[in-house]
């Protein structure tokens, strides 16, 4: 039946958290041994995100206090930094930018990739070999020597006065990796779903969206969060773009033009980095496993 | 990876190709989007990169004129290119080494299961992967900063410098300051790629070593490292491609400054197609674009000559 839900399946290591911790480690029950590392690792890890702190505690601070001593603790709690970068600064703008840019990519990305990504995993048809040779070999392409091509591309469609052009360049910049994760998943599905749903009438289109595609939310999970690290992230596509409409900025871009015109406002940058990075941040803490995953499949890969 | 069965697809006739072709039409369609969006963004642009090297032309008129190869006799004359392709080539050699190295040491010492705190360790390594580059390039101005910025600060307070140093100011540091701040940008992502290595080793042999009283050191040297290999030329090549790829953190750090003491490749091309770089320089996208292709060229020789270079080191007879 095609309605019953199937039990989820684990076909793949990598629809599993990889078990860090698993490894049995040399001598495990070397008590000291494990405490003097702890004890190194403490303060490397706290310095390791203190720049971090520092931003926060900088956006929580007056322009006079910034530079004026290490402490991370405000003397004064200073809030007037947020709506002040807000809305003076723009970032207000830049934000809903980068909010649209980010989930109309991720939209675009997760539906195509997962469309190729299941014809390649699950067929053979004439072609498909060329097609993945082809995909493959692109992959290790730095951005920074397509931009001239791609900046041309979108003037030349007219699609630099809208945020479509950024949309679309931040799509399809780099969905290769993508594309294999779901070929591997898909290719290690068992065909018995697939088969009832057939028997039971379904076509090409209702077996893929009904049956494969549910099965898949852990790919679609893992690449809907590394595209939105990356749209969220990117510079010097948006940078490009947006060279002659400041209103269509993201928030990296609109950031680093706020550093050249207001270049003495600490407070306003420090609030205006802390609105950037801290939703990206948080997004990491609680998808942790699914930006892990995504990672580990690239080498794996 | 991709399951292919045991036999392969052998067209009969050249008509039952069609049908064979015909029979799976939807999976065209369903390739066709993504096709579409990796031929407008990667295909494309390659391709054009090298058709606008032969242009002199601005970007900005629709005036294009072919030059032929004057752009690429330009660049091989420009001091700017070869500072900027000298400084990439640093960048790669001092960072991925570094990055690679201190990341091992680290993904070793946490795949551990007796250090409880390890995932948490983990996590803290990975935040900076995944806070936006240019935002993290900004902050490190300010951190850097020679008045009153907290490493300054910190340095001082040590009594390691009685004079705060100018990290991003100063021709001899800035450089060095920026591929510092890269490597610890991204040490999480090449941590996080030794420990999915570092998991496929079977449990068995560390018990089996263990129990012919291998010492940690044997352990590592003759079980983990060689196992790791294989792990180690893909990682090497992932991380020597990163190292490339650092317009974002350079630019936003020092903009290749000062006088240009750290541009590097991609800010060269950036500077000279768009005309950001001040001094009122004209964008030159064709001048560019040969800049681009006689650099990605260059690198492709140096990655292929790797690539021979580790095979032949794995193909010698272990001794």
């Amino acid at each position: 039946m095609m309605s019953t839900q199937p039990e989820p399946l684990q076909p793949s290591a990598l629809s599993k958290t990889p078990n860090w911790t698993k490894t049995r480690w040399w001598f495990s029950g070397n008590r000291p041994r494990l405490v003097i590392t702890t004890l190194i690792l403490i303060p490397i890890c706290l310095l390791w995100i203190y720049p971090f702190l520092w931003t926060v505690s900088a956006a929580l601070k007056s322009n006079g206090e910034i530079f004026a001593g290490l402490g991370l603790i405000p003397r004064e709690l200073e809030l007037s930094n947020f709506p002040r970068a807000w809305t003076e600064a723009n970032i207000g703008r830049y934000f809903i930018n980068t909010v649209i840019i980010t989930v109309s990519s991720v939209a675009i990305v997760v539906v195509t990739t997962a469309m190729m990504g299941y014809v390649l995993g699950r067929y053979r048809y004439p072609g498909k070999r060329i097609v993945i040779g082809i995909l493959v070999a692109t992959v290790f392409l730095p951005q920074g020597y397509t931009i001239i091509p791609v900046f041309e591309l979108i003037s030349s469609l007219g699609l630099s006065s809208s945020l479509i052009g950024v949309i679309l360049g931040t799509s399809g910049g780099s969905p290769i990796i993508f594309i294999l994760l779901f070929t591997g998943y898909f290719s290690r599905l068992p065909n018995e779903l697939e088969e009832a749903a057939i028997i039971d009438g379904a076509g090409f289109l209702r077996v893929f969206w009904q049956v494969m595609l549910p099965l898949s939310k852990p790919i679609i999970a893992t690449v809907a969060i590394m595209q939105t690290l990356h749209a969220w992230n990117d510079f010097l596509l948006p940078l490009v773009l947006t060279l002659s409409r400041p209103d269509l900025r993201t928030l990296s871009v609109g950031v680093y033009a706020f550093q050249g015109e207001f270049f003495i406002d600490w407070g306003g940058m420090a609030a205006a980095a802390t609105i950037t990075i801290l939703p990206i941040i948080v997004l990491f803490l609680f998808m942790q496993r699914y930006f892990v995953e995504g990672i580990a499949g690239a080498v794996k890969q | 990876m991709v399951r292919q069965g045991a036999t392969i697809y052998k067209p009969k006739r050249q008509r039952s190709l069609w049908q064979e072709a015909w029979k799976y039409r939807w999976c065209y369609v369903f390739m066709l989007p993504s096709l579409i969006l990796t031929g407008m963004f990667t295909f494309y642009p390659i391709i054009a990169s090298w058709y606008f090297a032969f242009l002199d032309w601005s970007g900005f008129t629709a005036a294009r004129t072919f030059v032929g190869l004057a752009n690429f006799r330009e660049v091989m004359t420009d001091d700017l290119f070869w500072g900027a392709f000298r400084r990439s080539m640093i960048f790669m050699v001092a960072s991925v080494p570094l990055q690679m190295g201190l990341s091992l040491i680290v993904a070793i010492v946490l795949n551990d299961r007796a250090l409880k705190l390890a995932p948490v360790f983990r996590t803290m390594f990975f935040i900076p992967v995944v806070t936006t580059t240019a935002i993290v390039g900004i902050v490190m101005s300010f951190v850097f900063s020679p008045f009153n910025g907290p490493v300054n600060g910190i340095l001082r307070n040590l009594g390691i410098i009685s004079r705060p140093i100018d990290f991003l100011g100063g021709a001899d540091t800035a450089l060095w300051t920026v591929i510092g701040v890269f490597v610890w940008k991204w040490f999480g992502i090449t941590m996080i790629y030794w420990l999915a290595s570092l998991q496929t080793i079977p449990q068995d042999l560390y018990e089996a070593a263990r129990l012919d009283g291998a010492t940690r050191p044997q352990l590592l040297r003759h079980i983990i490292l060689p196992l790791l290999t294989p792990f180690a030329i893909v990682i090497l090549l992932i991380t020597a491609v990163g190292s490339l790829n650092v317009f974002a953190l350079v630019q936003t750090m020092t903009g290749g400054g000062p006088f240009f003491a750290s541009e590097v490749m991609e800010v060269y091309i950036y500077r000279t197609a768009f005309g950001t770089g001040g001094g009122g320089s004209v964008p030159r996208l064709g001048y560019a674009s040969a800049a681009g292709v006689f650099f990605g060229i260059a690198v492709m020789v140096i990655t292929i000559v790797q690539g021979l270079a580790v095979r032949r080191i794995r193909t010698r007879p272990i001794s």
